[in-house]
């Protein structure tokens, strides 16, 4: 494969796979814009749970929008040659990944602990659905950053076309992802409001 | 594999690419070439797209075989009720009910259902999506647009291998002993959000829901490639206006497949959870056994619009390749320039943007309200403007022409007589006050088998008889190939044209039985011309498959690089090419594709520089 990378495709002004992750990103979107507008039809159609959301939605949004600050400092560590910048930064956007996800988790408890459980009402199930789709995709992104993380401990460090382009695509979409949650949260507080 | 080169006598079209070609070092670099070192990773675990095409076209005929015996099965139980189908009963085992009494065998009303609904999802999804776009994306994409092979050959390998496995567990269900699902290829709620609403809807739907998961995965992965090839890997010169209608077909068709999958995926999901995790998403207030069940709150239209917001586009992803292969293959066929070619551009985009907004006609009788209707009833007219500037378009090309009558064309042609007599009757579907009488009745299944179904294989037809010397390097009988044509040109029709009386007089679709109802007894004759016309019509689809197979081994060969004087780039290759398509440079384009009959010219390939004050036509 390596061949087709060296040749036709340094024409182009955009790599081939980064294009491909954004192509893939904008059919996530859709995946996530055909729950919420689910989500807004069901709820005009009325018998809906009114509650309150669990606080911790907050905490694990800021971990995750810190998150995406590490991952970007680390990034630049990586292009200035601060080694240690880029791999400690990336150990920490990793652990606050997998904190994001334990804040989740506890959102989740807090929620059965409110009454609201998946099946109670679909106000409910659909916060379940959306954080917890949105959750599968973090999952995916803390691969990534694992495989990053294991470059840049294993591997000598050089700043080569190929190490920047997979920086680059985990940093895309991990990014991603954040905005992502930063929608939902958005969406699901602005709907709550309503 | 360069060394064919040297071989070859040098063609014109050789020189040129030598000359003016664009050297991207790519057989400097062999390990491009370990794709296909041994067996296992030439045909079975490639990652070339010529073969990644050839495994989606086998597959989809296969499923074409299965699905197609699966219409005769249960049209023989609907067009002969009072005959005895014992005679299925060592195929079909315990779904052939005998009558203790009268020894008479009747197909299971279940497995009638389970039949109907494995035909639909067999079709729509294996046959006419992965089978057509897969294969013609996959082997034109890159040869059209001068690359050497996808973006991602492994994300490619990856799209034809979930589709496997969608086929794989598709498969398994239909030896369930409860049998395969049943509840009609839109699987509306209940009947598949509640497991023990029918037998199909238990560990039939649950095998039907990962099997159409996996097929989402690999239509997105198929799509994300062949968009980013398009956008980026298009040799020098090719510029979008100069690109085949083809591959404005295949473009527009993944972007339209990337945008709404993902949305059939969301449906999915939330069945999935309705079905497993006690959520209500789409379930409301049932009684099983005068049981109450506790799901409340649920909306079953709510599942309709997801659904329908694939639905709608999905058949235009069916359709659109079959109108991209059919411009090129009638261009090619009558020796003219398509006629209209940006007006065919836009048409793509504009039905592409259209398909979007119009799911809700499926969904006139589900009481949406009214009022809203009416929107969707403007949008779904409006369609058919840009589709009669196509059809304009097609018949403007061919008029005139210096046509051959070879089976491609045949197919081409005979693809824009089925898309105008099915896109009539969309007009009268579209309108909403109509469709109170239409809805669920023959007259829908005869436009959708019309436009959708017989169409989209004409186009697959055209394609295959047209590229098939690309494939294999041998040409398919053209004797049979027209026997083929004109048995399915006149056996479609045979089939489909009754059932647009049958629908208008009321009858519904998807039932088992008709004699409770006196006033349909008049359609009895009907219903059994019906069955035979589409009995002999199979067997016409047998000589297809029997043509394929023999003409892959035995066919003629072909000796020419250009058989058919076409000027697009796959014509510039080996008769077989190798991987990376081009044994050196890689060609270079100079003009658009359909510089037929140009200046006394028969064809101007695409990489044959403008003549001096010559300008490029459009
Ligand atoms: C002029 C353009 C078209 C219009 C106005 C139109 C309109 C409609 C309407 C209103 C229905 C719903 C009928 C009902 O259920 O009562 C329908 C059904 C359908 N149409 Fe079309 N259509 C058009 C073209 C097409 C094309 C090009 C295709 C496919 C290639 C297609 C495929 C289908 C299918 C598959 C269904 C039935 C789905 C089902 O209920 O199982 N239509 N069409
Ligand atoms: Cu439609």
């Amino acid at each position: 494969m390596s061949s087709f990378e060296n040749t036709v495709y340094s024409r182009n002004k955009i790599h081939p796979q980064k294009f491909a992750l954004l192509v893939s990103c904008a059919s996530v979107v859709m995946l996530f814009a055909a729950l919420t507008s689910a989500y807004v039809v069901r709820q005009a159609a009325g018998n809906w749970l009114e509650f309150p959301m669990p606080v911790l939605f907050l905490y694990s949004t800021l971990t995750l929008v810190v998150s995406s600050f590490t991952l970007y400092f680390s990034y630049k560590g990586f292009l200035a040659g601060n080694v240690k910048t880029y791999k400690y930064l990336l150990l920490l956007t990793f652990v606050l990944g997998i904190l994001f996800i334990y804040l989740q988790y506890k959102g989740w408890m807090a929620l059965v602990a409110m009454g609201v459980e998946l099946g109670t009402n679909p106000s409910g199930s659909f916060l379940y659905v959306l954080s917890g789709l949105h959750a599968a995709h973090i999952l995916g992104g803390l691969a990534a950053v694992f495989v990053a993380i294991l470059h840049a401990f294993i591997l000598p460090y050089e700043v080569s076309a190929k190490r920047k382009l997979r920086f680059e695509m985990t940093q895309i979409y991990w990014h991603f992802v954040d905005v992502l949650w930063i929608y939902l949260i958005v969406f699901l507080w602005l709907q709550q409001q309503s | 594999m360069a060394n064919v080169l040297t071989a070859a006598p040098h063609s014109e079209e050789d020189v040129l690419i030598e000359q003016m070609g664009y050297d991207d070092h790519f057989h400097e670099h062999h390990d491009g070439d370990k794709f296909q070192s041994n067996f296992i990773t030439t045909y079975i675990f490639s990652q070339d797209h010529k073969m990644i095409a050839k495994q989606f076209l086998i597959t989809g005929m296969f499923w074409g075989v299965i699905g197609g015996l699966m219409s005769l099965v249960f049209r023989l139980q609907l067009g002969f009720p009072e005959e005895s189908m014992a005679w299925l009963k060592p195929v079909l085992g315990k779904w052939i009910e005998i009558n203790a009494e009268t020894g008479m065998g009747a197909l299971s009303p279940d497995f009638y259902y389970a039949l109907v609904t494995m035909h639909g999802t067999i079709l729509v999804f294996f046959v006419l999506t992965a089978g057509l776009s897969g294969t013609f994306s996959n082997l034109l994409i890159p040869l059209q647009l001068g690359a050497r092979d996808m973006a991602s050959p492994l994300l490619n390998m990856m799209s034809y291998w979930f589709f496997f496995l969608a086929g794989l567990i598709m498969f398994i269900s239909l030896f369930l002993n409860t049998g395969p699902f049943s509840g009609g290829w839109t699987a509306y709620p209940p009947l598949s959000a509640l497991p023990q609403a029918s037998s199909g809807s238990g560990a039939g739907m649950t095998l039907w829901l990962i099997s159409l998961v996996f097929f989402v995965v690999s239509v997105l992965l198929g799509g994300i490639n062949y968009i980013t090839t398009v956008l980026n890997l298009r040799t020098k010169g090719m510029n979008m206006w100069r690109m085949p209608l083809t591959i404005w077909a295949f473009f527009v068709t993944a972007i339209l497949g990337l945008l709404s999958f993902p949305v059939l995926a969301s449906a999915f999901f939330l069945v999935m959870c309705d079905r497993g995790l006690g959520t209500s998403f789409f379930l409301n207030e049932i009684f099983i056994g005068g049981q109450a069940l506790d799901h409340v709150g649920g909306s079953p239209v709510l599942y309709q619009h997801l659904f329908w917001f694939l639905g709608h586009p999905e058949v235009y992803i069916i359709i659109l390749p079959a109108m991209g292969i059919v411009s090129e293959v009638l261009a090619v066929h009558s020796r003219k320039p398509v006629f209209g070619y940006k007006a065919m551009v836009f048409s793509i985009l504009a039905i592409g943007f259209l398909s979007f907004i119009v799911w809700a006609h499926h969904m006139f009788m589900s009481g949406v309200n009214p009022f809203i209707s009416n929107f969707f009833v403007v949008f779904t007219l409006i369609i058919a403007v840009p589709s009669a500037v196509k059809v304009f378009n097609w018949i403007a090309t061919l008029f005139g022409g210096n046509i051959r009558f070879t089976a491609a064309s045949l197919f081409g042609i005979g693809f824009v007589s089925m898309f105008i007599s099915g896109g009539l009757t969309g007009i009268f579907l579209g309108n909403s006050a109509i469709d109170i009488q239409m809805h669920d009745t023959y007259f829908v299944v005869a436009h959708f088998h019309i436009v959708m179904g017989v169409a989209a294989f004409f186009g697959m037809f055209a394609g295959v008889y047209h590229w098939f010397p690309k494939m294999y390097g041998r040409f398919m009988n053209e004797t049979l190939g027209k026997l083929h044509f004109w048995g399915t040109m006149v056996g479609a029709y045979l089939i489909f044209w009754p059932m647009h009386y049958i629908g208008m007089a009321g009858v519904p679709r998807r039932y088992y039985r008709f004699d409770t109802f006196q006033s349909f007894s008049q359609f009895d004759d009907m219903n059994k011309f019906i069955t035979i016309a589409a009995i002999i019509t199979f067997g016409f689809q047998l000589i297809l498959v029997i043509n394929f197979f023999y003409s892959i081994w035995y066919g003629k060969k072909v000796t020419e690089k250009n058989p058919w004087g076409a000027t697009t780039l796959e014509w510039t290759t080996e008769v077989d090419p190798g991987h990376g398509n081009w044994a050196g440079k890689l060609p270079v384009v100079h003009r658009w594709a359909y510089d037929y009959a140009k200046d006394g010219q028969e064809f101007i390939s695409q990489i044959t520089p403008l003549k001096e004050g010559e300008t490029e036509t459009h």
